[in-house]
């Protein structure tokens, strides 16, 4: 009983949490808190193959992919508070608690009894009764659902599918496309020069410099270019604009970042 | 599974934690140390050899020094997540190893307590070390996003996918274990290869496809893809500094060992002594089974670094082709062999000697096919060569006559500039 009440506390301020945090990951990272505590409240009511198996499916593999989705689709952005439908907030809140009312009533009039039956159903180990039962009563059930999630899966495939429509280009076809290219218009075929070459630093937003102190367009990624946030990689202006630039993000003396006041030598500790 | 198990008193489960957790940290210095010296003399270096014997405080010197550096926390960074990151990664590589056996039932020396020399064990043992590690995983995707850096989050999904797609892999290689020993708890796998003999001889395909996969999942060399510093930079610890950075580290290399560990005591017969030694009286009592268990575990440690200095880095998109094309497709095929190979040795229609009989026929038959002489396709004649071939200069194969100089044309010089 002590583990139910250390993991119930933490449980429900993690599960109100999920509902509250403003950032998406946050929210993610705080469900993850409730399965691991809902997977150690399996192992606490000896169902020890029930705790491995929500950890590896629903902590090891949902999650991650809803993490990833996250992560991969801006996660910066914390979620708009405007309302999409109208009125869907109130309406929320009033079914919520209806939900909330109606737990509360059923819950309040059950009664638990002492357990019965668990030592006969883990006489052979928790795994050999789960397995006892998954394969010989309800073998039908289990593979019926298997059989729907494999639907289910392949349906994801095929909507996700391309057709591809030209044959894929090898790396010899790209190889001889751009020798080709150098034939017909001078292109150089080798790789392009690295940015900050000769430059006063090799972050990826200073172009390298060519000998006569110009700088080289072609070393900075195209992206950068049209953002408009390549620097420029002279020298002269460049210790200026850094400071201006730290000036109008403020904070300068945090840690980690430029200090002001200091040389040049302690931007080349960054 | 031994009734000692969850009935031990609080002290002694106490030391042997603690235990645990020095003979790890022990054991990653020394691996560092052990790592750097082989490669060197891989490549014809000698590798640190000044501090200590053998040069073996020189990870100590650098752990030190790794920790004292100064800790940076990026402009960008999520500093709660950046912060909790590396915890996360660390310690459910120090949990995994609550039920690796490391020998038998001994007494504790100047008491009378006789204690198995394993943490702990339960019926699901190895499902527990997936199922940890695979939050260890969330440590090095946390860690990727918190930076709030590009290289990081790129170096962390990637990480990611390659550590959930071989755990796949590994996982169905062990359940073949499962299979033959009847036991997922890691102290009864132990006690079955000692009746049955080491499982990586009668599950040899499982054993090669685990031993692929804890490369992948231990993201090493050939597979180290989330650290490519060609294309990431350090992939998702690239803002990582001193002593989260080192927590990083130790997490990646007690995970090496973790796998090394489990793959001694599922497909190496874990502590027991190997056939030889095991003849002798008293090699499996007492405290000398937990030699055998490092010693084994340190070969595959040193598996893993020959690997690192003999293979270079696989592509990404290969990489998981191979994974999810090749291993998975495999081992599942493999697991319904064996489960119909047990079936019928069960029933009784089917000779262990008989499968032992066909299965030496085929390796013999793959033998002699490999010395037979391969049958010479006929030589194509060379085409004559083009120096100039569709507009671009050729230049000559080794051992042929360059051409004769002539003026490029203009125009098709290399002007990367406009």
């Amino acid at each position: 009983m002590t583990a139910f009440w250390l993991l119930a506390p933490i449980m429900v301020l993690a599960a109100l949490g999920v509902v509250l945090a403003r950032k998406a990951v946050h929210s993610a990272l705080l469900l993850a808190v409730v399965m691991i505590c809902l997977a150690m409240m399996y192992a606490m009511q000896d169902a020890p193959f029930l705790f491995a198996v929500q950890i590896i499916v629903y902590t090891g593999a949902i999650m991650m992919l809803f993490l990833f989705v996250l992560m991969l689709v801006g996660v910066d952005k914390t979620d708009s508070l405007v309302e999409t439908i109208r009125g869907q907030r109130l309406v929320a809140v009033g079914v919520g608690v209806l939900f909330g009312f109606l737990l509360v009533t059923v819950v309040a009039q059950t009664t638990v009894g002492p357990v019965i039956g668990l030592g006969e159903a883990n006489a052979d180990g928790n795994v050999h009764g789960l397995a006892r039962l998954l394969f010989n009563r309800y073998v039908f059930a289990f593979e019926a659902t298997s059989a729907l999630l494999i639907t289910a899966a392949l349906g994801a495939m095929v909507l996700a599918h391309r057709e591809r429509l030209e044959p894929k280009r090898s790396q010899r076809d790209l190889a001889l496309e751009r020798m080709q290219r150098y034939a017909e218009h001078g292109e150089h075929p080798g790789n392009l020069p690295t940015p900050g070459v000769y430059a006063r630093h090799n972050a990826v937003d200073v172009p390298a410099l060519l000998p006569d102190g110009s700088p080289a367009e072609s070393s900075t990624s195209k992206t950068l270019r049209e953002r408009g946030v390549v620097r420029e990689g002279a020298f002269q202006n460049d210790v200026a604009v850094t400071l201006r630039k730290l000036e109008a993000d403020g904070s300068p003396r945090e840690r980690g970042v430029i200090e002001t006041g200091r040389s040049n030598g302690a931007e080349e500790d960054q | 599974m031994s009734e000692f198990f969850g009935n031990e008193p609080w002290w002694v489960v106490l030391i042997k934690a603690l235990l645990i957790f020095v003979v790890l940290v022990v054991f990653t210095l020394f691996n560092i140390w052990f790592e750097r010296r082989v490669v060197a003399r891989m490549q014809h270096r000698v590798g640190p050899n000044v501090w200590g014997p053998f040069g073996l405080l020189q990870s100590l010197a650098d752990g030190v020094k790794l920790a004292l550096k100064e800790e940076i926390f990026p402009k960008n960074a999520h500093k709660v997540v950046y912060f909790l990151a590396p915890v996360i990664a660390t310690v459910p590589a120090f949990l995994a190893w609550a039920v690796i056996p490391f020998g038998p039932e001994v007494t504790i020396p100047f008491t009378d307590t006789q204690t198995p020399l394993q943490l702990t064990d339960m019926p699901v043992a190895v499902l527990y070390i997936l199922a940890v590690t695979s939050i260890g995983v969330y440590g090095i995707v946390l860690g990727g996003w918190a930076s709030g850096s590009t290289y990081a989050l790129l170096g962390g999904v990637r990480s990611s996918a390659q550590m959930i797609s071989y755990e796949v892999a590994m996982g169905l290689s062990l359940v073949t274990v499962f299979i033959y020993a009847g036991s997922m708890s890691t102290s009864e796998i132990v006690a079955a290869q000692a009746e049955d003999g080491w499982f990586a001889l009668p599950l040899l395909p499982s054993f090669i496809i685990y031993m692929i996969a804890m490369v992948g999942e231990t993201n090493r060399a050939p597979f180290d893809l989330p650290e490519a510093e060609g294309e990431l930079v350090g992939g998702f610890h690239t803002e990582y500094s001193s002593l989260k950075f080192a927590l990083f580290f130790l997490a990646e290399y007690i995970n090496m060992v973790t796998v090394s560990a489990l793959a001694t005591t599922m497909f190496l017969g874990g502590w027991r002594a190997p056939w030889g030694i095991s003849q002798i009286e008293g090699a499996n009592e007492g405290y000398w089974p937990v030699l055998w268990f490092l010693g084994k575990t340190l070969l595959f440690i040193f598996v893993f670094i020959w690997l690192r200095g003999s293979l270079p880095r696989m592509r990404y998109d290969q990489f998981m082709k191979f994974g999810w094309k090749v291993l998975i497709p495999v081992s599942l095929a493999w697991i319904v062999v064996v489960c119909v190979m047990r079936r019928l040795i069960t029933d009784g229609d089917l000779d262990p000697t008989m499968i032992l009989i066909v299965a030496g026929v085929v390796v013999a038959a793959l033998l002699v096919v490999q010395f037979l002489p391969e049958r010479r396709a006929p030589e194509e004649p060379e085409p004559s060569r083009d120096a100039f071939a569709g507009g671009f200069p050729v230049p000559p194969m080794p051992g042929e006559q360059p051409p004769t100089t002539t003026a490029v044309p203009a125009g098709t010089r290399g002007e990367k500039e406009d």
